[in-house]
Protein backbone atom coordinates (compact mmCIF):
# COMPACT_ATOMS: atom_id res chain seq x y z
CA UNK A 1 0.00 0.00 0.00
CA UNK A 2 1.27 3.44 -0.46
CA UNK A 3 1.93 6.34 2.10
CA UNK A 4 -0.56 8.55 2.56
CA UNK A 5 1.93 11.64 1.39
CA UNK A 6 1.59 9.59 -1.84
CA UNK A 7 -1.76 9.59 -2.04
CA UNK A 8 -2.61 13.21 -0.33
CA UNK A 9 -1.26 16.25 -2.17
CA UNK A 10 -0.19 17.72 0.50
CA UNK A 11 0.42 16.68 4.47
CA UNK A 12 1.54 20.25 6.27
CA UNK A 13 2.09 20.70 10.51
CA UNK A 14 2.60 23.74 12.51
CA UNK A 15 1.89 25.21 16.02
CA UNK A 16 -1.67 26.28 16.95
CA UNK A 17 -0.36 28.63 19.64
CA UNK A 18 2.47 27.23 21.65
CA UNK A 19 0.27 23.74 23.70
CA UNK A 20 -0.98 22.94 20.23
CA UNK A 21 -0.20 20.88 16.99
CA UNK A 22 -2.19 20.54 13.76
CA UNK A 23 -1.79 18.49 11.14
CA UNK A 24 -4.11 19.29 7.87
CA UNK A 25 -3.83 16.47 5.04
CA UNK A 26 -5.08 17.91 2.05
CA UNK A 27 -6.10 15.10 -0.05
CA UNK A 28 -6.75 16.78 -3.32
CA UNK A 29 -9.78 15.14 -4.50
CA UNK A 30 -12.98 13.63 -3.19
CA UNK A 31 -11.44 10.16 -4.14
CA UNK A 32 -8.53 10.28 -2.16
CA UNK A 33 -10.71 12.00 0.50
CA UNK A 34 -12.27 9.13 0.26
CA UNK A 35 -9.84 6.71 0.35
CA UNK A 36 -7.76 8.30 3.31
CA UNK A 37 -11.16 8.91 5.66
CA UNK A 38 -11.86 5.43 5.03
CA UNK A 39 -8.39 3.73 5.70
CA UNK A 40 -6.45 6.19 8.48
CA UNK A 41 -7.78 5.61 11.78
CA UNK A 42 -7.16 7.86 14.33
CA UNK A 43 -5.45 5.40 17.03
CA UNK A 44 -3.10 4.92 13.90
CA UNK A 45 -2.02 8.56 14.11
CA UNK A 46 -2.20 9.22 18.49
CA UNK A 47 0.33 5.65 17.96
CA UNK A 48 2.51 7.61 15.85
CA UNK A 49 2.43 10.41 17.73
CA UNK A 50 2.91 8.68 21.07
CA UNK A 51 -0.49 9.89 22.08
CA UNK A 52 -3.54 8.55 23.74
CA UNK A 53 -6.17 8.33 20.98
CA UNK A 54 -8.78 10.55 23.34
CA UNK A 55 -6.73 14.01 23.34
CA UNK A 56 -6.51 14.09 19.33
CA UNK A 57 -9.64 16.40 17.95
CA UNK A 58 -10.22 15.32 14.37
CA UNK A 59 -11.90 17.03 11.71
CA UNK A 60 -12.69 15.14 8.66
CA UNK A 61 -14.15 17.97 6.20
CA UNK A 62 -15.57 17.11 2.89
CA UNK A 63 -15.88 20.52 1.33
CA UNK A 64 -12.05 20.63 1.57
CA UNK A 65 -10.92 17.13 1.22
CA UNK A 66 -9.76 18.00 4.18
CA UNK A 67 -8.40 15.78 7.20
CA UNK A 68 -7.19 17.71 10.14
CA UNK A 69 -5.91 16.69 13.67
CA UNK A 70 -5.03 18.63 16.49
CA UNK A 71 -3.67 18.04 19.99
CA UNK A 72 -1.90 19.20 22.85
CA UNK A 73 2.11 19.87 22.35
CA UNK A 74 3.67 16.61 24.74
CA UNK A 75 6.45 19.42 24.76
CA UNK A 76 5.64 23.01 24.85
CA UNK A 77 7.12 24.80 22.49
CA UNK A 78 10.31 26.07 23.63
CA UNK A 79 10.27 23.85 26.61
CA UNK A 80 13.78 22.40 26.62
CA UNK A 81 13.05 19.50 25.50
CA UNK A 82 11.39 20.79 22.25
CA UNK A 83 12.92 19.88 19.20
CA UNK A 84 10.81 21.59 16.66
CA UNK A 85 10.13 25.12 17.73
CA UNK A 86 7.04 25.38 15.01
CA UNK A 87 6.10 22.00 14.51
CA UNK A 88 6.23 21.94 11.24
CA UNK A 89 7.98 18.86 10.63
CA UNK A 90 6.06 16.70 12.48
CA UNK A 91 3.85 15.96 9.62
CA UNK A 92 6.28 14.34 7.45
CA UNK A 93 5.76 11.33 9.96
CA UNK A 94 2.59 10.94 9.12
CA UNK A 95 3.29 11.90 4.89
CA UNK A 96 5.03 8.47 5.77
CA UNK A 97 2.39 6.77 7.11
CA UNK A 98 2.34 3.50 4.67
CA UNK A 99 -1.85 2.43 4.93
CA UNK A 100 -2.15 -1.11 5.82
CA UNK A 101 -4.22 -3.71 3.62
CA UNK A 102 -7.49 -3.79 4.74
CA UNK B 1 -21.50 50.98 6.73
CA UNK B 2 -19.26 49.29 4.56
CA UNK B 3 -15.50 49.18 5.64
CA UNK B 4 -12.18 48.53 3.30
CA UNK B 5 -9.42 47.41 4.83
CA UNK B 6 -5.83 47.19 3.56
CA UNK B 7 -3.59 44.68 5.10
CA UNK B 8 0.08 44.72 3.62
CA UNK B 9 1.46 41.71 4.70
CA UNK B 10 0.56 38.70 7.11
CA UNK B 11 3.26 40.67 9.38
CA UNK B 12 5.84 43.36 8.85
CA UNK B 13 9.27 42.33 8.00
CA UNK B 14 8.21 39.33 5.56
CA UNK B 15 7.64 42.08 2.19
CA UNK B 16 5.58 42.67 0.30
CA UNK B 17 4.33 43.43 -3.42
CA UNK B 18 4.84 47.65 -3.84
CA UNK B 19 2.89 47.62 -6.80
CA UNK B 20 -0.09 45.81 -5.07
CA UNK B 21 0.23 48.17 -2.31
CA UNK B 22 -0.09 51.33 -4.36
CA UNK B 23 -2.73 49.93 -5.67
CA UNK B 24 -4.70 49.00 -2.49
CA UNK B 25 -3.78 52.61 -1.87
CA UNK B 26 -5.60 53.99 -4.80
CA UNK B 27 -8.98 51.95 -4.03
CA UNK B 28 -9.46 54.18 -1.16
CA UNK B 29 -9.17 52.06 2.04
CA UNK B 30 -10.75 52.89 5.52
CA UNK B 31 -7.20 51.61 7.27
CA UNK B 32 -4.58 49.98 7.07
CA UNK B 33 -3.60 47.39 9.42
CA UNK B 34 -1.18 44.99 9.70
CA UNK B 35 0.55 42.48 11.99
CA UNK B 36 3.33 42.79 13.95
CA UNK B 37 4.07 39.26 15.58
CA UNK B 38 2.65 36.06 16.96
CA UNK B 39 4.15 33.58 19.61
CA UNK B 40 5.52 31.41 16.22
CA UNK B 41 9.09 31.47 16.93
CA UNK B 42 8.95 30.62 20.72
CA UNK B 43 8.66 32.18 23.75
CA UNK B 44 12.46 33.98 23.94
CA UNK B 45 10.77 37.51 22.20
CA UNK B 46 8.16 37.44 24.74
CA UNK B 47 10.91 36.30 27.45
CA UNK B 48 13.39 39.07 26.55
CA UNK B 49 10.75 41.65 25.22
CA UNK B 50 12.92 42.46 22.65
CA UNK B 51 11.69 42.13 18.48
CA UNK B 52 12.65 38.76 16.66
CA UNK B 53 13.44 40.79 13.48
CA UNK B 54 15.90 43.27 12.38
CA UNK B 55 15.18 47.08 13.03
CA UNK B 56 16.35 48.02 10.04
CA UNK B 57 14.17 45.66 7.95
CA UNK B 58 11.10 47.15 10.50
CA UNK B 59 12.48 50.22 9.58
CA UNK B 60 12.57 50.20 6.03
CA UNK B 61 8.59 48.73 5.74
CA UNK B 62 7.19 50.72 8.02
CA UNK B 63 8.94 53.64 6.36
CA UNK B 64 6.96 52.54 3.17
CA UNK B 65 3.89 52.14 5.14
CA UNK B 66 4.27 55.48 6.57
CA UNK B 67 4.21 57.09 3.29
CA UNK B 68 1.08 54.63 2.05
CA UNK B 69 -0.67 56.51 5.24
CA UNK B 70 -0.22 59.90 4.11
CA UNK B 71 -1.11 58.94 1.07
CA UNK B 72 -4.97 57.21 1.76
CA UNK B 73 -5.36 59.55 4.72
CA UNK B 74 -6.43 56.91 6.49
CA UNK B 75 -5.12 55.19 9.77
CA UNK B 76 -2.37 52.65 10.34
CA UNK B 77 -2.52 49.72 12.82
CA UNK B 78 0.22 47.84 13.84
CA UNK B 79 -0.83 45.13 16.19
CA UNK B 80 1.88 43.03 18.08
CA UNK B 81 4.22 45.37 17.95
CA UNK B 82 7.93 43.81 17.98
CA UNK B 83 6.76 40.39 17.47
CA UNK B 84 5.49 39.82 21.22
CA UNK B 85 4.07 42.96 21.91
CA UNK B 86 5.39 43.42 25.22
CA UNK B 87 5.84 47.37 26.43
CA UNK B 88 9.09 47.43 25.49
CA UNK B 89 8.10 46.29 22.40
CA UNK B 90 5.51 49.35 21.97
CA UNK B 91 8.50 51.87 23.08
CA UNK B 92 10.53 50.33 20.29
CA UNK B 93 8.10 50.55 17.56
CA UNK B 94 7.32 53.94 18.66
CA UNK B 95 10.70 55.56 18.70
CA UNK B 96 11.38 53.71 15.45
CA UNK B 97 8.15 55.72 14.43
CA UNK B 98 9.25 59.22 16.09
CA UNK B 99 12.14 58.76 13.77
CA UNK B 100 10.62 58.05 10.46
CA UNK B 101 8.28 60.89 11.42
CA UNK B 102 11.17 63.58 11.25
CA UNK B 103 12.61 61.88 8.34
CA UNK B 104 10.25 62.25 6.44
CA UNK B 105 8.51 65.17 7.85
CA UNK B 106 5.13 64.36 8.86
CA UNK B 107 3.46 65.29 11.74
CA UNK B 108 1.42 62.78 13.37
CA UNK B 109 -1.02 61.60 16.46
CA UNK B 110 0.24 58.61 17.79
CA UNK B 111 -1.60 56.42 19.90
CA UNK B 112 0.23 53.40 21.66
CA UNK B 113 -1.64 50.97 23.33
CA UNK B 114 0.40 48.87 26.20
CA UNK B 115 -1.09 45.69 26.71
CA UNK B 116 1.52 44.63 29.45
CA UNK B 117 -0.13 43.26 32.68
CA UNK B 118 1.59 44.15 36.16
CA UNK B 119 2.43 40.76 37.97
CA UNK B 120 0.01 42.09 40.72
CA UNK B 121 -3.15 42.66 38.59
CA UNK B 122 -2.41 39.18 37.22
CA UNK B 123 -1.91 38.12 40.71
CA UNK B 124 -5.07 39.29 41.81
CA UNK B 125 -7.58 38.49 39.50
CA UNK B 126 -6.01 34.65 40.45
CA UNK B 127 -6.88 35.42 43.93
CA UNK B 128 -10.06 36.99 42.55
CA UNK B 129 -11.03 33.88 40.68
CA UNK B 130 -10.93 35.89 37.31
CA UNK B 131 -8.46 33.69 35.48
CA UNK B 132 -9.42 30.50 33.92
CA UNK B 133 -6.74 27.56 32.61
CA UNK B 134 -7.24 26.88 29.21
CA UNK B 135 -6.25 22.94 27.65
CA UNK B 136 -3.75 22.20 28.27
CA UNK B 137 -2.26 24.94 31.07
CA UNK B 138 0.56 24.69 32.82
CA UNK B 139 -0.24 24.79 36.74
CA UNK B 140 0.07 28.66 37.96
CA UNK B 141 0.57 30.15 41.53
CA UNK B 142 1.82 33.47 42.87
CA UNK B 143 4.88 32.27 42.99
CA UNK B 144 5.05 31.64 39.49
CA UNK B 145 3.93 34.58 38.04
CA UNK B 146 6.37 36.36 40.72
CA UNK B 147 9.01 34.56 38.14
CA UNK B 148 7.80 35.82 34.87
CA UNK B 149 9.80 38.49 32.85
CA UNK B 150 6.99 39.66 30.79
CA UNK B 151 3.11 38.73 30.93
CA UNK B 152 0.92 40.35 28.55
CA UNK B 153 -3.15 40.13 27.39
CA UNK B 154 -4.13 40.00 23.86
CA UNK B 155 -6.30 42.84 23.27
CA UNK B 156 -9.48 42.81 21.34
CA UNK B 157 -11.09 45.11 19.32
CA UNK B 158 -12.54 47.27 22.22
CA UNK B 159 -9.09 48.61 22.49
CA UNK B 160 -8.80 48.97 18.91
CA UNK B 161 -11.21 50.94 18.88
CA UNK B 162 -10.69 52.75 21.74
CA UNK B 163 -7.54 53.83 20.39
CA UNK B 164 -9.11 54.35 16.59
CA UNK B 165 -11.44 56.91 18.78
CA UNK B 166 -8.45 59.18 19.74
CA UNK B 167 -8.04 60.20 16.06
CA UNK B 168 -5.08 58.76 15.92
CA UNK B 169 -3.16 58.54 12.54
CA UNK B 170 -0.89 55.86 13.47
CA UNK B 171 -1.84 53.03 16.21
CA UNK B 172 1.23 51.29 17.57
CA UNK B 173 -0.30 48.26 19.82
CA UNK B 174 0.97 45.77 22.05
CA UNK B 175 -0.84 42.31 21.82
CA UNK B 176 -3.24 42.05 20.14
CA UNK B 177 -4.91 39.00 19.13
CA UNK B 178 -4.25 38.70 15.15
CA UNK B 179 -7.74 39.83 13.68
CA UNK B 180 -8.60 42.41 16.21
CA UNK B 181 -6.18 45.20 14.62
CA UNK B 182 -8.82 44.51 11.42
CA UNK B 183 -12.44 43.57 12.72
CA UNK B 184 -12.04 46.75 15.22
CA UNK B 185 -13.38 49.21 12.57
CA UNK B 186 -15.75 47.24 10.83
CA UNK B 187 -17.39 46.29 14.01
CA UNK B 188 -17.18 50.10 15.18
CA UNK B 189 -19.18 51.06 11.86
CA UNK B 190 -22.09 48.33 12.41
CA UNK B 191 -20.72 45.91 9.79
CA UNK B 192 -21.94 42.13 10.28
CA UNK B 193 -19.92 40.96 13.37
CA UNK B 194 -19.58 37.51 12.04
CA UNK B 195 -18.36 38.99 9.14
CA UNK B 196 -15.90 41.39 10.57
CA UNK B 197 -14.35 38.58 12.47
CA UNK B 198 -13.95 35.79 9.62
CA UNK B 199 -13.06 38.48 7.35
CA UNK B 200 -10.25 39.26 9.74
CA UNK B 201 -8.91 35.98 10.09
CA UNK B 202 -8.91 35.22 6.57
CA UNK B 203 -7.26 38.45 6.43
CA UNK B 204 -4.55 37.96 9.14
CA UNK B 205 -2.10 36.53 7.11
CA UNK B 206 -2.20 39.00 3.96
CA UNK B 207 -1.80 36.62 0.56
CA UNK B 208 -1.41 33.54 2.75
CA UNK B 209 -5.40 32.92 2.06
CA UNK B 210 -4.99 33.23 -1.92
CA UNK B 211 -3.21 31.11 -4.72
CA UNK B 212 -0.03 33.20 -4.47
CA UNK B 213 0.89 33.43 -0.78
CA UNK B 214 3.95 35.75 -1.15
CA UNK B 215 2.61 38.52 -2.74
CA UNK B 216 1.28 39.87 0.30
CA UNK B 217 -1.03 42.76 -0.27
CA UNK B 218 -4.79 41.84 0.07
CA UNK B 219 -8.01 44.09 0.51
CA UNK B 220 -11.37 42.62 2.56
CA UNK B 221 -14.46 44.35 2.25
CA UNK B 222 -17.18 44.14 5.51
CA UNK B 223 -20.44 44.98 4.86
CA UNK B 224 -23.98 44.27 6.63
CA UNK B 225 -24.44 40.55 4.99
CA UNK B 226 -20.39 39.80 4.43
CA UNK B 227 -17.20 40.21 3.60
CA UNK B 228 -15.60 39.95 0.01
CA UNK B 229 -11.67 38.89 -0.06
CA UNK B 230 -9.75 40.26 -2.79
CA UNK B 231 -5.99 39.96 -3.50
CA UNK B 232 -3.73 42.80 -5.02
CA UNK B 233 -1.06 41.70 -6.35
CA UNK B 234 -1.33 40.92 -10.49
CA UNK B 235 -1.86 37.24 -10.96
CA UNK B 236 -2.74 36.38 -7.51
CA UNK B 237 -6.26 34.51 -7.19
CA UNK B 238 -8.77 33.92 -4.17
CA UNK B 239 -11.06 31.26 -4.70
CA UNK B 240 -13.34 29.26 -2.86
CA UNK B 241 -11.07 26.96 -1.46
CA UNK B 242 -8.35 28.63 -0.80
CA UNK B 243 -10.54 31.52 1.60
CA UNK B 244 -12.00 28.54 3.21
CA UNK B 245 -8.81 26.42 3.74
CA UNK B 246 -7.02 29.20 5.43
CA UNK B 247 -9.31 28.74 8.64
CA UNK B 248 -7.00 25.41 9.23
CA UNK B 249 -3.70 27.39 9.28
CA UNK B 250 -2.16 27.61 13.13
CA UNK B 251 -5.84 26.76 13.99
CA UNK B 252 -6.54 23.69 16.80
CA UNK B 253 -10.59 24.03 15.43
CA UNK B 254 -11.35 24.92 11.79
CA UNK B 255 -14.68 26.64 12.44
CA UNK B 256 -14.43 28.26 15.66
CA UNK B 257 -11.97 31.19 16.79
CA UNK B 258 -12.06 32.53 20.11
CA UNK B 259 -11.95 36.34 21.00
CA UNK B 260 -12.50 38.56 23.53
CA UNK B 261 -15.75 38.54 24.36
CA UNK B 262 -17.00 35.65 22.08
CA UNK B 263 -16.43 33.56 19.75
CA UNK B 264 -16.76 32.92 15.69
CA UNK B 265 -18.45 30.07 14.33
CA UNK B 266 -17.82 29.39 10.76
CA UNK B 267 -19.35 25.76 10.12
CA UNK B 268 -22.23 27.52 8.14
CA UNK B 269 -20.09 30.35 6.09
CA UNK B 270 -20.90 30.09 2.44
CA UNK B 271 -18.31 30.80 0.12
CA UNK B 272 -18.96 32.31 -3.22
CA UNK B 273 -16.20 33.49 -6.22
CA UNK B 274 -17.76 36.77 -7.42
CA UNK B 275 -15.00 36.32 -10.21
CA UNK B 276 -12.10 34.45 -10.90
CA UNK B 277 -9.74 36.90 -8.12
CA UNK B 278 -13.02 37.68 -5.22
CA UNK B 279 -14.45 35.46 -2.88
CA UNK B 280 -17.77 36.82 -0.95
CA UNK B 281 -18.48 35.35 2.16
CA UNK B 282 -21.75 34.86 4.34
CA UNK B 283 -23.02 33.00 7.37
CA UNK B 284 -20.56 33.69 9.75
CA UNK B 285 -21.59 33.63 13.00
CA UNK B 286 -20.48 35.88 16.12
CA UNK B 287 -21.52 34.40 19.49
CA UNK B 288 -21.33 36.54 22.42
CA UNK B 289 -20.00 35.37 25.33
CA UNK B 290 -18.23 36.48 28.36
CA UNK B 291 -15.64 39.04 27.87
CA UNK B 292 -12.70 37.22 28.76
CA UNK B 293 -8.57 38.23 27.07
CA UNK B 294 -5.89 35.80 26.71
CA UNK B 295 -3.30 35.77 29.00
CA UNK B 296 0.39 35.06 27.65
CA UNK B 297 3.90 34.82 29.75
CA UNK B 298 7.26 33.94 29.76
CA UNK B 299 9.36 32.70 32.45
CA UNK B 300 13.01 32.08 32.71
CA UNK B 301 13.27 28.33 32.73
CA UNK B 302 17.68 28.62 33.22
CA UNK B 303 19.91 29.65 31.32
CA UNK B 304 21.84 27.46 28.53
CA UNK B 305 25.51 26.91 26.86
CA UNK B 306 25.48 24.17 24.09
CA UNK B 307 28.49 22.44 22.41
CA UNK B 308 28.70 20.43 18.87
CA UNK B 309 30.98 17.50 17.77
CA UNK B 310 30.92 15.59 14.62
CA UNK B 311 31.12 12.04 14.66
CA UNK B 312 32.32 10.64 11.21
CA UNK B 313 34.14 7.96 12.38
CA UNK B 314 31.74 5.19 11.27
CA UNK B 315 32.39 2.48 13.87
CA UNK B 316 31.03 5.69 16.30
CA UNK B 317 28.33 6.51 13.79
CA UNK B 318 27.19 3.27 14.51
CA UNK B 319 27.34 3.46 18.39
CA UNK B 320 26.35 6.99 18.61
CA UNK B 321 23.48 6.70 21.19
CA UNK B 322 25.31 4.22 23.08
CA UNK B 323 28.46 6.68 23.10
CA UNK B 324 26.32 9.83 24.17
CA UNK B 325 24.63 7.55 27.11
CA UNK B 326 27.70 6.54 28.52
CA UNK B 327 28.82 9.93 28.35
CA UNK B 328 25.90 11.13 30.08
CA UNK B 329 26.38 9.38 32.75
CA UNK B 330 30.53 9.64 32.69
CA UNK B 331 29.52 13.69 32.68
CA UNK B 332 27.06 13.05 35.49
CA UNK B 333 29.77 11.67 37.82
CA UNK B 334 32.48 14.11 37.00
CA UNK B 335 30.12 16.71 37.68
CA UNK B 336 29.08 16.27 41.06
CA UNK B 337 32.77 15.10 42.08
CA UNK B 338 34.44 18.49 40.39
CA UNK B 339 31.54 20.76 40.95
CA UNK B 340 29.70 19.17 43.64
CA UNK B 341 26.67 19.45 41.96
CA UNK B 342 23.62 16.70 42.28
CA UNK B 343 22.30 15.72 38.25
CA UNK B 344 18.55 17.20 39.54
CA UNK B 345 20.26 21.05 39.56
CA UNK B 346 20.62 20.87 36.06
CA UNK B 347 20.35 19.13 32.74
CA UNK B 348 22.64 17.30 30.08
CA UNK B 349 20.53 16.76 26.94
CA UNK B 350 22.22 15.11 24.08
CA UNK B 351 20.75 15.45 20.36
CA UNK B 352 21.77 13.20 17.44
CA UNK B 353 21.55 15.14 14.83
CA UNK B 354 21.60 12.97 11.73
CA UNK B 355 19.97 9.82 13.57
CA UNK B 356 16.35 11.38 15.60
CA UNK B 357 17.30 15.66 16.03
CA UNK B 358 13.97 16.47 14.34
CA UNK B 359 11.59 13.84 16.28
CA UNK B 360 13.78 12.19 18.88
CA UNK B 361 11.89 9.07 20.15
CA UNK B 362 8.96 9.69 17.98
CA UNK B 363 11.73 9.12 14.83
CA UNK B 364 10.78 5.73 13.56
CA UNK B 365 13.63 5.58 10.48
CA UNK B 366 16.46 4.41 11.19
CA UNK B 367 19.44 4.78 8.45
CA UNK B 368 23.24 4.68 8.35
CA UNK B 369 24.14 8.33 8.64
CA UNK B 370 27.61 9.42 6.83
CA UNK B 371 28.03 10.85 9.93
CA UNK B 372 26.30 12.68 13.31
CA UNK B 373 26.64 16.31 15.19
CA UNK B 374 26.27 15.46 18.48
CA UNK B 375 24.45 18.41 19.74
CA UNK B 376 24.88 18.76 23.78
CA UNK B 377 22.34 21.01 25.74
CA UNK B 378 23.50 21.63 28.88
CA UNK B 379 20.81 23.70 31.06
CA UNK B 380 21.44 25.17 34.40
CA UNK B 381 20.34 27.62 37.13
CA UNK B 382 22.45 30.48 35.68
CA UNK B 383 24.90 31.50 33.20
CA UNK B 384 28.28 30.78 34.83
CA UNK B 385 27.32 27.48 36.49
CA UNK B 386 26.19 26.64 32.24
CA UNK B 387 29.34 27.60 31.06
CA UNK B 388 31.22 25.61 33.32
CA UNK B 389 29.83 22.40 32.91
CA UNK B 390 30.73 23.17 29.28
CA UNK B 391 34.80 23.77 30.18
CA UNK B 392 34.23 20.95 32.18
CA UNK B 393 32.43 18.71 29.17
CA UNK B 394 34.47 20.07 26.48
CA UNK B 395 37.87 17.56 26.44
CA UNK B 396 35.36 14.33 26.75
CA UNK B 397 32.95 15.34 23.98
CA UNK B 398 36.11 15.43 21.93
CA UNK B 399 37.83 12.37 23.34
CA UNK B 400 35.37 9.85 25.00
CA UNK B 401 36.11 6.31 24.15
CA UNK B 402 33.50 4.05 23.40
CA UNK B 403 36.17 1.34 25.13
CA UNK B 404 38.79 1.49 27.62
CA UNK B 405 40.85 -0.63 25.85
CA UNK B 406 41.32 1.57 22.21
CA UNK B 407 43.38 4.78 21.46
CA UNK B 408 41.82 7.89 22.73
CA UNK B 409 39.33 8.80 20.05
CA UNK B 410 39.03 12.53 18.67
CA UNK B 411 36.31 13.87 16.96
CA UNK B 412 35.29 17.07 15.16
CA UNK B 413 34.78 20.18 16.84
CA UNK B 414 33.32 22.84 13.89
CA UNK B 415 34.38 26.02 15.33
CA UNK B 416 36.71 27.20 18.60
CA UNK B 417 35.20 27.75 21.14
CA UNK B 418 33.63 24.77 20.86
CA UNK B 419 30.80 26.08 23.21
CA UNK B 420 28.59 28.40 22.92
CA UNK B 421 27.10 30.55 25.88
CA UNK B 422 23.18 30.81 24.80
CA UNK B 423 21.89 33.43 27.95
CA UNK B 424 18.53 32.59 29.42
CA UNK B 425 16.13 29.91 28.01
CA UNK B 426 12.54 31.39 28.73
CA UNK B 427 9.44 29.22 28.50
CA UNK B 428 5.45 29.88 27.84
CA UNK B 429 3.86 29.81 31.58
CA UNK B 430 0.32 30.88 31.04
CA UNK B 431 -2.45 29.26 28.36
CA UNK B 432 -5.26 31.41 30.42
CA UNK B 433 -7.67 33.96 30.06
CA UNK B 434 -8.47 36.67 32.50
CA UNK B 435 -12.29 38.00 32.69
CA UNK B 436 -12.42 42.00 32.66
CA UNK B 437 -15.09 44.40 33.07
CA UNK B 438 -14.36 47.22 31.57
CA UNK B 439 -12.06 45.78 28.41
CA UNK B 440 -9.74 48.60 29.07
CA UNK B 441 -9.01 47.78 32.67
CA UNK B 442 -6.10 45.91 31.83
CA UNK B 443 -4.83 48.75 29.02
CA UNK B 444 -3.18 51.29 28.85
CA UNK B 445 -3.84 54.41 26.65
CA UNK B 446 -1.43 56.88 25.18
CA UNK B 447 -1.39 59.71 22.54
CA UNK B 448 1.39 61.74 21.43
CA UNK B 449 1.36 64.63 18.73
CA UNK B 450 4.84 63.54 17.36
CA UNK B 451 6.61 66.33 15.09
CA UNK B 452 8.93 66.07 12.89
Amino acid sequence: MKTIGEIAQKVRSKNAGPFWVTIDVFCGSADAYATLTAALKTADIAALYHQPTQVLKRFDIPDLNVIKISFPRPVVQGHRRDRDMHGAQWAVLLAELRLSES
Amino acid sequence: MPTRILIPSGVLCLGFDRDALARGVAAKPDLIAIDGGSTDSGPFSLGSGTSKYARSVTKSEWRELMLARAEAGVPLVIGTSGTCGADSCVDWMYQITCELAAELGQSLRVARLYSGQPKARVTEALADGRITALTPAPDISAGTIAQMTNIVALAGAEQIQAALATGADIVIAGRTTDTAIIAALPLARGDNPGAAWHGAKIGECGALCSTNPTSGVIQVDFDETGFTVEPLATGARCTPHSVSAHMLYENSDPFVLYEPGGHLDVTRSRYQALDDRRVRVTGSEWVPGRYTVKLEGARTAGFQTTLIAILRDAHYVANAQAWADKLHGFLTTLVHKRMGLAAETYDLDFRLMGQNGTLGTMENRQGTPVEIAVLLIITAADGDTAAEIGKLANPHLLHYPLTEDEELPTFAFPYSPAQSDRGALYEFALNHVMALDDPMSAFVLDVTEVTP
